[in-house]
């Protein structure tokens, strides 16, 4: 549908209709259908040693997996926590979907899924994503990554945005309570949340959906940390909500108390200028 | 495709099976969430597919503060052992174009598990009925082949409204056109049935209300006290019993209202 200053929405619809599926296409269209669903495949490209060590059969030993979604998690870490230049870029997943923007010179989107491997502590992995990872491609994203990782009392933390919009409360939320976090744990998460559980009927969807649902299967300790904020951009104040989650982990991941101001301006101009509608 | 979350493994033979189509209304879903919560069902496995859309969130059936944090995921099997009765809840939509897959995932887990039967909650748009569908109860039913051969007598007691078969072309008087199955709005239901009747040939029955998008609950309610005459879910709770709503139900049309609107 669209809005009255004709931005387009998706509009989701509960009614469901049967699929077509068992139309015959013509080669043509199966061939389209094929190539298309190529191109949606996720791809992990990992460096140099970290491939050789997979193709041996040697995955990457794994204690603490820390993954951001969204702008203000990804800015965070980078501000509080990679700032620190003891990690070395190990990987990057390449997500192709409706919602990439076209490659003009240096592709933005493939670089919005980076691995980071710390220097010290090797089996420490952060990993951020910033782009657009779409419903039928979560799953497969999931796999892959944990495929090659070698579980060694693994515990993994994802740091997600949310929209306070999204939030469903009975008392009425006013605006100077977010941003916040609430907390979203698998069964084998014997540890303590770092905030209040998430409360019914409030769900988490998306990636980090897809990381609780393997983690929860897979008996795998984790953890969601989804934060409501009513800022749809990088905003500070909402990065800065994420730091008591990781005060948990120990000496591996420091985080940067008072990063520069610098630092912080660097991730909040860059959106900015793209979310006036009226330039 | 099935993963328990037991230590020891789940044995689900001669079992009845209950289950949702994600449908119009998502009333089969919310029946399956009123035996669910009102039963106290526990938890036996997970559907772990990339068929379905991820989600997760706390305990949907919790009580109290102290079983409020629990884990739940897309697609969940719950029984009750002494009651022979296995219960799926699906909680999202089927991935776009992975609807044959998921279906053949699901008979085949359904045949490998010696279900003694399914029964499969759906619904149907009640817009798109035809003039003799107008008339009398919105409550259809359709039974496979060998579930027929079983239960043809208890359903004839029951006096239940088969399904009808709708002509392919309405409005063109065309001979050759057989009346088929047409279920609008009943997502995987139809096609469930036909792989259910056809290629396998499982016992299956398909309960469905036609309704429409809108606040469902009294349809889920309709439905499942239905289903309740046929399977008797209720009467071991004794005769004042009701089904209990769960706590997800809760703000189904969103937050609280602002009183600063006002």
């Amino acid at each position: 549908m669209a809005t009255f200053f004709g931005e387009v929405l998706s509009v989701y619809s509960r009614a469901v209709d049967e699929d077509d599926e068992d139309l015959d296409e013509n080669e043509e269209d199966e061939q389209i259908r094929r190539e298309l669903d190529e191109k949606r495949t996720v791809q992990l490209q990992w460096s140099t040693d970290v491939t050789e060590s997979l193709r041996s059969g040697n995955k990457l030993l794994c204690s603490d997996f820390v993954l951001a979604v969204g702008h203000n998690a990804a800015s965070f870490l980078s501000a509080y926590v990679l700032a620190s230049a003891k990690w070395d870029a190990v990987g990057r997943a390449l997500v192709w979907n409706e919602r990439s923007r076209a490659a003009t010179g240096q592709t933005s989107e493939e670089s919005a899924c980076v691995f980071y491997r710390h220097k010290d502590t090797p089996a420490v992995l952060i990993c951020h994503v910033t782009c657009y990872v779409a419903e039928d491609q979560q799953f497969q994203w999931t796999e892959k990554v944990f495929d090659c990782l070698q579980p060694r009392e693994l515990t993994v933390t994802v740091l997600s945005d949310g929209s306070v919009a999204d939030y469903k409360t009975a008392d009425y939320l006013c605006s100077s309570s977010a941003p916040f976090l609430r907390a979203l744990h698998t069964s084998a998460f014997s540890d303590q949340p770092v905030c209040q559980p998430l409360e019914q009927p409030n769900i988490v969807t998306g990636l980090p959906a897809a990381v609780l649902n393997h983690c929860q299967v897979h008996r795998i300790a984790a953890v969601v940390y989804q934060c409501y904020s009513d800022v749809i951009g990088p905003d500070s104040v909402t990065m800065e909500t994420y730091k008591p989650t990781l005060t948990k982990l120990g000496k591996s991941i420091q985080v940067n108390s008072s990063p520069q101001t610098d630092a912080l301006r660097k991730f909040v101009r860059a959106t900015e200028i793209q979310s006036n509608l009226y330039i | 495709m099935f993963i328990s979350s037991q230590n020891s493994p789940v044995a689900f033979k001669g079992f009845t099976l209950v289950m949702p189509a994600v449908a119009v209304g998502n009333v089969g879903q919310l029946a399956v969430d009123l035996i669910i919560s009102t039963l106290n069902l526990s938890r036996v496995g997970y559907l772990h597919t990339d068929c379905l859309i991820p989600m997760a969130g706390n305990n949907p059936y919790s009580t109290c503060k102290e079983d409020a944090e629990g884990l739940h995921c897309p697609a969940e099997v719950f029984t009750a052992a002494e009651r022979k009765l296995a219960v799926l809840q699906i909680r999202v939509p089927i991935i776009q174009k992975k609807s044959k897959k998921f279906r053949q995932m699901l008979v085949s887990w359904i045949k490998s598990s010696g279900f003694s039967r399914t029964v499969v909650l759906s619904s149907s748009h009640a817009y798109q009925r035809d003039d003799q569908q107008l008339h009398g109860t919105p409550l259809r039913y359709l039974a496979t082949p060998s579930l027929l051969k079983v239960s043809v007598d208890t359903l004839k007691e029951l006096g239940w409204r088969e399904m009808e078969r709708v002509p392919a072309f309405p409005g063109v008087k065309d001979a050759d056109a057989e009346p088929r199955l047409c279920i609008p709005g009943g997502g995987i239901t139809k096609g469930l049935y036909s792989d259910s009747c056809l290629a396998e040939d499982l016992p299956l029955a398909v309960l469905l209300l036609f309704c429409s998008e809108g606040d469902n609950i009294p349809d889920a309610f309709a439905l499942v006290n239905h289903l309740n005459d046929w399977l008797h879910l209720l009467d071991t709770l004794g005769c004042e019993c009701k089904w209990k709503i769960p706590t997800s139900w809760s703000l189904l049309f969103g937050s609280g209202i602002p009183p600063a609107l006002f």
